[in-house]
């Protein structure tokens, strides 16, 4: 049920019809609302940005605490630096977002898009900065409207200018995450940046001027599959934000301290506040709608006009299904939610230990291929491997090779002895195992490479080969 | 390519676009039967469903991929024999992102290969990238500790075929190397191989059958010294190997030697001069060198 439209465009009834599977976008213009929600929003929205923009520069050991080196393939994290084949621990990391949204989806709804999401934060600041240059709701229609004036270009520009600021701060601090943001501002004020660095600056200048100041809540309702999947994990007990149709309906106009119950009316007063507060454009009143985000808007503006009108508040609100139909109050507990929070917490638990048990070091011994074996001049039986070493840690390393396994193979070269490596350098090692073929009894055993850090005995890590003799002799 | 199936694949493009365009048109207004045009007159097991229009720059999308198909076509390779306008090919992307390798790394190559030998062979990082360019090329056949493998030469003793100095390692690599033992099976006949043999191992002072060796000697001078020597400590200059050490590179017990005599030996050391450049082939040459020479760190 659009309000804003008031032509009537429902065609003849009677006979088949012709349907358009695509229409015109109608332009929201949002009137803006206070009360609880829309202040915790602002604490919430105004969190995540600061957030977004501080932690390129925050500082760990004299280095940039959160880099993701893409051409370098180093990923540094506070204290760890992680590697690509690290990525694991961005699938548990994921893993455990996506518990997380699951799991608070089913208590409270959508919340993550109303208050968290970077889609709501932006678009919540575009439409600030419109506001403030182009003035509340009313006055932003009568400009739309309006022919164009020296005003109008000067409020339109104004508003773009601002955009286009906001757009490109946010741009260069994504950048800022890739490529070291203090060098990276450096560099833009004395016009030095790389074709790749200006690329990706602008590449993402663009999409959030686009997505939060053209494509706002198409982006929720045609683009993000979250929020068009999310009602799957919604039951009756869900909290969502509902209009109260047995206390509002039938709706109607009255003067302010007439008896509703009078005239026949309910507590609604037919305002379109409602309507008009509502980023995506819907009529909470028509229930529960997907385009809904819970931004809970609609219940600041209908406990302010309540408010007014001396009645009591909470005609749109926070509620559930079963809540809303029976009166019963709100069951939280359920199966489905304790499945996820069980779930969540295995995630949670598993990944901080392999996290807090992962040695920054990585062995890989790779046989080599174009013998299994050979026999030296003086009879005994060799293997030649390739071994692969990576410093993982932030410090220096110096490592050393031992060998478990059968106490006949032992290392008969290994050039140099020991080594040293930075941190994030790799080396291929050339390593040759012997055994006298005396006291070989098969043709297979199993040996581990150990390369053991010298001067911590935690770090130390091991890589399972396979020393091969002939079959018989 | 054919011209019939160049034009074949054009006709399939052509269609295809075609029937894209004509398929966008035609799903973009749908007939409803229900009164009113509220819903699209889909009806399953009683669900109907509303008419919720997508944007209409959802639609120019679509026609956008139709646009970019046109320009793709017109610029890269896929209209059947039609090269594109750019005449991009995928080994032409090979070669010159191979250029602009070479281009980043010729000034570090020209820098070591302007080093002499002896001294590059000190240098440690020159010795990791010769090792890394060891460990692509050549570990393949003498293993990744260089230290061969039956028929091919172990490079990290003192024992050399063509010559062990740093200035000949870097023209085997270069110019490759062939290792020819003839087969002197029909000549010598089987009782004259296995004097040989014995003649050959007792050089080395191996436990042999003495009166077969020493039968087996003249005919050693008279057929083998003339590459390996009167003494058989061989001759570098032809790449013959000296019998009197325990290195073998095919095999050193009887049976092995006598096959070696008998059907004779083709080494063959493939030349690198074109497939690496002789900057490499430089760094090569001073990482196996210093195998050998352990003035490696």
């Amino acid at each position: 049920m659009n309000k804003i439209a008031s032509t009537d465009i429902s065609p003849p009834p009677g006979g088949p019809v012709t349907l358009d599977l695509y229409a015109q976008r109608q332009k929201i213009q949002v009137r803006s609302v206070s009360g609880f929600f829309q202040n915790i929003r602002v604490v919430t929205i105004w969190g995540m940005l600061t957030v977004f923009m501080a932690l390129p520069w925050m500082t760990w050991k004299g280095r940039q605490a959160l880099l993701f080196d893409l051409p370098g393939r180093h990923f540094y994290l506070f204290g760890w630096t992680f590697q690509p084949q690290d990525f694991i621990y961005l699938s548990w990391l994921l893993a455990i977002g996506a518990f997380s949204l699951f799991a608070l989806t089913v208590v409270a709804g959508r919340v993550y898009c109303g208050y968290v999401c970077p889609q709501t934060v932006w678009t919540k600041i575009f439409i600030w900065i419109e506001k403030f240059t182009e003035g509340e709701r009313n006055a932003r229609l009568r400009l739309d409207r309006s022919p164009l004036t020296i005003n109008k270009v000067l409020r339109r520009s104004m508003k773009h200018a601002g955009w286009m600021a906001v757009a490109l701060a946010t741009g260069i601090t994504f950048i800022g995450y890739f490529s070291p943001v203090r060098e990276l501002y450096g560099d833009l004020w004395h016009l030095r940046l790389g074709f790749w660095q200006v690329f990706w600056v602008l590449f993402f200048t663009a999409t959030t001027y686009l997505n939060a100041g053209w494509m706002r809540e198409q982006v929720c309702m045609f683009m993000c599959p979250y929020g068009r999947f999310q009602s799957v994990m919604f039951d009756r007990d869900t909290l969502i934000i509902s209009y109260d149709a047995k206390r509002g309906d039938p709706r109607g106009s009255r003067k302010r301290g007439s008896d509703p119950h009078a005239l026949g009316l309910g507590d609604c007063i037919d305002c379109d506040m409602c309507v008009q507060v509502c980023p995506t454009g819907i009529d909470i009143r028509d229930g529960l709608q997907f385009q809904c985000i819970q931004c809970a808007a609609c219940i600041d503006a209908c406990d302010g006009i309540m408010r007014q009108m001396g009645y009591d508040k909470g005609m749109v609100r926070y509620t559930s299904e079963n809540t809303l139909e029976t009166g019963q109050p709100l069951h939280v507990l359920r199966p489905r939610l304790l499945g996820y929070v069980a779930v969540l917490s295995l995630l949670c638990g598993l990944f901080l230990y392999s996290l807090a048990g992962r040695i920054p070091l990585t062995v890989e011994a790779i046989h080599d291929r174009n013998q299994l074996y050979r026999e030296s001049n003086d009879g005994t039986i060799e293997n030649s491997y390739l071994l692969k070493v990576m410093n993982e840690s932030q410090q220096m390393q110096r490592y050393s090779l031992s060998l478990e396994g059968d106490k006949a193979i032992h290392v008969e070269a290994m050039t140099p002895p020991s080594f040293s490596l930075r941190p994030g350098e790799m080396v291929s090692l050339p390593v040759t195992l012997e055994a006298d073929p005396g006291y070989l009894a098969d043709s297979h055993y199993s040996i581990r490479f150990v390369i053991a850090e010298m001067n911590d005995t935690n770090v130390k890590q091991a890589a399972a080969g396979s020393f091969l003799a002939p079959a018989s002799r | 390519m054919s011209n019939f199936w160049s034009c074949y694949i054009i006709a399939i493009v052509a269609l295809n676009i075609g029937l894209c365009l004509w398929l966008l048109n035609w799903t973009c207004k749908i007939s409803s039967d229900e009164k009113g045009g509220e819903t699209t007159g889909h009806s399953f097991d009683g669900i109907t469903e509303y008419n919720n229009p997508l944007p209409r720059w959802w639609l120019w999308l679509f026609y956008l991929t139709i646009a970019f198909g046109l320009c793709y076509l017109t610029l890269y390779p896929g209209l059947g024999k039609y090269p594109g306008y750019l005449h991009w090919t995928s080994h032409g992307a090979h070669d010159q992102e191979q250029m602009e390798y070479e281009k980043q790394y010729a000034p570090m190559y020209a820098a070591y290969y302007a080093v002499p030998l002896e001294k590059l062979a000190k240098d440690s990082s020159a010795l990791q990238v010769g090792n890394h360019l060891f460990e692509i090329n050549c570990a393949a056949c003498h293993g990744s500790d260089a230290r061969g493998a039956r028929g091919f030469p172990n490079l990290t003793d003192k024992d050399w075929l063509h010559g062990g100095s740093p200035q000949q390692i870097e023209e085997t690599i270069l110019n490759g190397r062939d290792g020819q033992m003839p087969a002197w099976g029909p000549i010598l006949g089987e009782q004259g191989v296995k004097e040989v043999a014995n003649y050959a191992l007792s050089l080395s002072d191996r436990k042999v059958d003495p009166a077969l060796a020493t039968v087996g000697k003249p005919r050693f001078a008279a057929m083998c010294a003339a590459c390996h020597g009167g003494d058989g400590k061989g001759n570098q200059a032809i790449g013959a190997p000296n019998l009197t050490d325990t290195i073998w590179l095919y095999g050193g017990d009887e049976a092995t030697v006598i096959k070696t005599i008998t059907f004779g030996r083709n080494g063959h050391m493939p030349a690198w001069k074109d497939t690496l450049g002789p900057e490499r082939v430089h760094l090569l040459a001073a990482y196996v060198w210093s195998l050998s020479n352990s003035a490696s760190p």
